[in-house]
């Protein structure tokens, strides 16, 4: 897709808009009538989902306790701020959503008990929720067998796709190829350094990027090294970076980790404005923690950043910082949680049914014009089409956009050729 | 050597049955099927709180590393159920096909030969017992015929619990990893996830809970529970009398782990996963915090306990999700201030005596008229 074709999109989406917005004050005037408008209860809603004719309940999944809350709360909050503009809209269909919000405590277990809870007991028309794979994986099961619908909103290492999951995230090649092709052009990158925290998700994605390095960019994985979640240790490494003098750093070191690994980094003398370093767990969520002196100049793979300059965003960011106050940060997964509710929201307007089954359907196609990172288009396989976004650290925390994709990228969350 | 002619006494008579109704008529006929499955899972805790009473309340062997024998046993149980699940249908957009998910997800082209007898359910069941049994016999013996004890041994088996989280989430491609082993499926071709499997898992689960009281409140009652409660009180003395009184740990201790084994492999059935978050120091602790608030002298009372306590953790975190860990902590904290023996300490202290004294003046004013009896016939 071509630049100009991308205008061709957005200019309708405009002109839409507008009529939207000019149709509002009429909505508010005659709310009435908007109501008389929303179809019955029993054509919408044929398997027995919490909906009522004037309310629908929805249910939020994330830990709100332990050690992914400080994650997982910026997810929460775009989900209750998305929910709460659908609802100053008019709702879905007429009805007003309501949220069951229930905690995943950081424990996978209990992330399984209480979807199970959401969808059995609340019987939820949908859930929004989890974060780390793990929880995902333990919900899965539960989805498939209670036939929900769970909008998941972190980037992740992909090898899987569910009628009952809309992957509102990157999978690992969205997110990982395009900054590996645009590092290597730009920085004329040959050697690379693979450090993440020994998961899934790290070690799925450093597969992927190092089939990309060694097939694609003909470049060469200097070394690979994994470190258990929570570690502070990273001496040992930053000691081999030294000695092999990669071209580029690639890092999916995640969570508190981070703290200990950038400062590290700067204090063995190492300077991001020089060595080149591409990560792609952090984002300005985990800045916060790292600091921003101690990451500026480092490069972010991402398809979101806070600073990211156009009309959705710029109304996005400060609805979020007027609900959740001033201080806060938004980072890529944040805006992906956000879009959950709305592409639920879309897709129930097209399927013209609560139903699980019609809203699986349905969503292959789904369009989200509003969407603070753009444009985003549900794929057959449930996952975004969405552009990938490389940004550069500063000393404030945020990002500055360096690069980004002229057209979406397709979702792959099987890649041939990079099993 | 007469200790005891009946199995129960009347107070504990009156536990097992108020058990056995809740747990085999008053939960089934009152809870939908999500509930059930829910107290199939706090029950599996039970399990462990069980094989607390016996060797921290009775033995005053305190260990704080029951998730390891918890999560051996639910590990052995969901290495079978997982390699079920990964037929070679089941998984055929792996790059190699009929072996679990995550070994492929980790670049392992072949089935590990450890896991390789976890294709018979015989074996998987012999392990679940004799695995951690085991074990539990190594380091029991390793501790014990060193005279370690106390606050030591309790270090060394939460470091143990560390050191097996540390390996099982290291070796993720053998494991699962952090993500434990997930989406289990059948046993024996039998699907366990709808409800009505649930329902029967449930009673199985309590059936051999029931079992396993059996043979707790039997070990308390023979000699053998009279000496670990000698060798709590006063080790020495048993000591000098002449018992081993390693072997006597060991013992009380491999039971523990072989009950919490037990119950880690019910938990795999009912819940259909095992990750390590149950394996580590903080739900070892939490164990001991079920039978510390059920009262760990008393059988009924841990198991309770277990029940409770996880209720609570349910219904609370339901209604308050952000602060609800805070009111299970002032939970824990009221209890164990207010009434150190647990629950069944309550139990014992208001509740108990009131039924006794029902009893008693029944029974003098039964004696009473035997008396008038007597005293109507003095020839006799």
């Amino acid at each position: 897709m071509s630049d100009q074709e991308t205008k061709g999109l957005l200019s309708p989406l405009r002109r839409k808009l507008l009529m939207g917005m000019a149709a509002l004050p009429a909505i508010t005037m005659l709310p009435k009538a908007s109501f008389a408008q929303a179809p019955a209860t029993s054509a919408v809603n044929t398997t027995g989902l919490a909906v009522t004719d004037t309310e629908v309940t929805v249910g939020i999944l994330h830990s709100a306790t332990g050690t992914m809350a400080i994650s997982e709360t910026g997810s929460i909050e775009a989900e209750k701020l998305a929910i709460e503009q659908i609802n100053a809209m008019g709702g879905v269909l007429g009805r007003k959503i309501k949220f069951i919000q229930e905690d995943g405590a950081s424990d996978w277990p209990t992330f399984a008990e209480k979807a199970k809870k959401l969808l059995v007991n609340d019987k939820v028309a949908a859930i929004m929720g989890c974060w780390t794979s793990a929880s995902r994986k333990a919900v899965l099961p539960v989805m498939e067998q209670y036939n929900g619908m769970l909008y998941y909103p972190t980037f992740y290492e992909g090898l899987e796709q569910s009628k009952n999951v809309i992957y509102t995230g990157q999978e690992a090649t969205q997110q990982i190829l395009a900054g590996l092709n645009w590092i290597a052009k730009e920085k004329g990158a040959k050697s690379f350094f693979f450090i993440g925290s020994d998961y899934i998700w790290p070690r799925t994605s450093n597969k992927i990027a190092r089939k990309h390095v060694e097939n694609v960019l003909k470049g060469k994985v200097v070394g690979e090294e994994y470190y258990a979640l929570g570690s502070t240790q990273f001496n040992s490494v930053i000691n081999k970076i030294k000695l092999t003098k990669p071209d580029v750093i690639f890092t999916d070191v995640v969570g508190g980790s981070n703290v200990a690994f950038y400062k590290q980094l700067k204090a063995a003398g190492i300077d991001l404005s020089k060595q080149a370093l591409l990560t792609i767990s952090v984002t300005e969520d985990e800045i916060d923690g790292i600091g921003g002196e101690n990451i500026a100049g480092a490069y972010a793979c991402m398809k979101y950043f806070q600073s990211l300059d156009n009309p959705n965003n710029k109304t996005f960011v400060p609805a979020f910082k007027k609900m959740w106050g001033e201080k806060t940060v938004i980072g890529d997964v944040t805006q992906a949680a956000y879009l959950g509710p709305w592409l639920w929201k879309l897709t129930v307007e097209k399927a013209g049914s609560f139903d699980v089954d019609k809203i699986a359907a349905a969503s292959p196609g789904v369009e989200f014009k509003g969407a603070p990172e753009g444009y985003v288009r549900i794929h057959e396989n449930h996952h975004l089409w969405s552009k990938t976004r490389v940004g550069r650290a500063k000393l404030d925390g945020q990002f500055e956009l360096i690069f980004e994709t002229a057209d979406l990228v397709e979702p792959d969350p099987f890649p041939k050729g990079y099993q | 050597m007469i200790i005891n002619s009946r199995f129960f006494n009347r107070s504990e008579l009156m536990g097992f049955i108020a058990l056995a109704a809740v747990l085999f008529v008053i939960l089934p006929l009152t809870l939908d099927v999500f509930r059930l499955n829910l107290v199939a899972k706090y029950l599996t805790y039970a399990f462990v709180a069980l094989g607390l009473v016996l060797c921290w309340g009775y033995g005053g062997i305190l260990s704080l590393g029951q998730g390891v024998f918890f999560g051996l046993g639910g590990y052995c149980m969901a290495m079978f159920l997982k390699l079920e699940a990964s037929s070679v249908e089941n998984t055929k957009i792996q790059s190699t096909p009929g072996i679990p998910d995550f070994m492929d997800w980790n670049q392992i082209t072949s089935l590990p030969l450890f896991w390789q007898p976890f294709h018979s359910l015989t074996f998987t069941i012999l392990a679940i017992i004799l695995v951690p049994g085991l074990f539990a016999l190594i380091i029991g013996t390793a501790m014990f015929k060193r005279r370690v004890g106390g606050t030591y041994f309790a270090i060394i088996t939460q470091a143990v619990a560390a050191i097996l989280t540390i390996l099982i989430v290291g070796q993720q491609g053998y494991t699962g990893g952090i993500n434990g082993m997930t989406d289990l499926r059948t046993l024996k071709g039998w699907d366990i996830r709808p409800d009505h499997a649930k329902v029967i898992l449930y009673f199985v689960e309590v059936v051999l809970l029931f079992a396993c009281i059996g043979i707790a409140q039997f070990i308390r009652l023979t000699k053998l529970g009279r000496i670990l409660v000698a060798m709590r009180e006063q080790e020495d003395r048993v000591r000098f009398s002449g018992y081993s009184v390693a072997n006597f740990k060991i013992f009380a201790f491999c039971m523990a782990a072989i009950f919490a084994a037990i119950g880690g492999a019910m938990f795999a059935l009912n819940v259909g996963f095992m990750s390590p978050s149950f394996v580590g120091i903080v739900p070892s602790i939490e164990m001991v915090i079920y039978t510390a608030v059920g009262g760990r002298m008393s059988i009924f009372g841990a198991i309770w306990g277990a029940i409770l306590v996880n209720f609570a953790k349910t219904s609370l975190s339901e209604s308050f999700p952000q602060l609800w860990l805070f009111g299970l902590g002032a939970l824990f904290i009221a209890v164990v201030l207010a009434f150190p023996n647990g629950l069944s300490g309550l139990w014992a202290d208001y509740v108990q005596p009131r039924i006794d004294r029902l009893f008693a003046s029944r029974k003098s004013k039964a004696g009473w008229k035997d008396n008038s009896v007597a005293d109507g016939a003095p020839a006799e």
